[in-house]
């Protein structure tokens, strides 16, 4: 039903859906990591960004250095909004010192539709644990 | 003549490859979109020293290569895939 919804809702205004991931530099405490995920959300939601999703993937080792470290903490965000926010959202990136890397792309339907399922599958998963 | 060549006769049997069909792995099972997050998966389409295996030898279709590409370099940039690498799997 709420997933009807929602399509329909994008239908109707035609928003794109945006998928971000950002690597944080390893050096953060969890406090400074969490502000930063919060300035972040708050730059997409203010540019009446939609937030979707959101992961955190947490300390992960880098295939290859990047900036001359090993680790990183990742964190996905995925939402509708404006083309224009995109930008906003990388400019801000580039800005912080703290963000290593990051990847941002339209999702088309095909992974709008693999996401959505990955994460009934995961819910579901949960329930049974339960 | 086809006689003469029906008694052509071999010191050893010569051996008829039987060539398995390659088929595209996206297409058979119809996996649509490509994730990019999951690097395991990914490392099917590399060779070991990371660089992305062309389609005569995975059989991947075209479509779907495309996808692959797509995904390996997104995954590359992530830093969940080396660029440069030896010895990979």
């Amino acid at each position: 039903m709420r997933a009807k919804i929602i399509k329909l809702i994008t239908e109707k205004t035609m928003l794109n859906q945006y998928e971000t991931v950002f690597i944080a530099t390893p050096v953060l405490s969890e406090n400074q990591m969490k502000e930063a995920v919060q300035k972040f959300k708050k730059i997409i939601t203010e540019n009446e960004g939609d937030i979707v999703h959101e992961e955190n993937w947490g300390l992960k080792k880098l295939a290859y250095p990047i900036q001359k470290k090993s680790t990183g903490f990742y964190y996905l965000i995925e939402f509708k909004g404006e083309g224009s926010l995109v930008e906003k959202l990388e400019v801000q990136y580039r800005r912080d010192e703290r963000i290593i890397r990051f990847l941002t792309f339209r999702m088309e339907k095909f992974a709008i539709e693999y996401a959505e399922k990955k994460r009934k599958q995961k819910e579901s998963g949960k329930t049974k644990e339960e | 003549m086809a006689q003469n060549e029906s008694e052509i006769r071999y010191l050893t049997p010569p051996t008829v490859e039987v060539k398995k069909k390659k088929y595209c792995r996206f297409k058979k099972n119809r996996i649509k979109y490509i994730d990019y997050k999951d690097p395991e998966f990914l490392k099917k389409f590399l060779n070991d020293q990371g660089k992305i295996l062309p389609r005569r030898i995975t059989g991947t279709s075209l479509k779907y290569q495309r996808k692959v590409a797509k995904s390996i370099k997104r995954a590359r940039h992530i830093a969940l895939l080396p660029y440069v690498t030896d010895l990979l799997k």
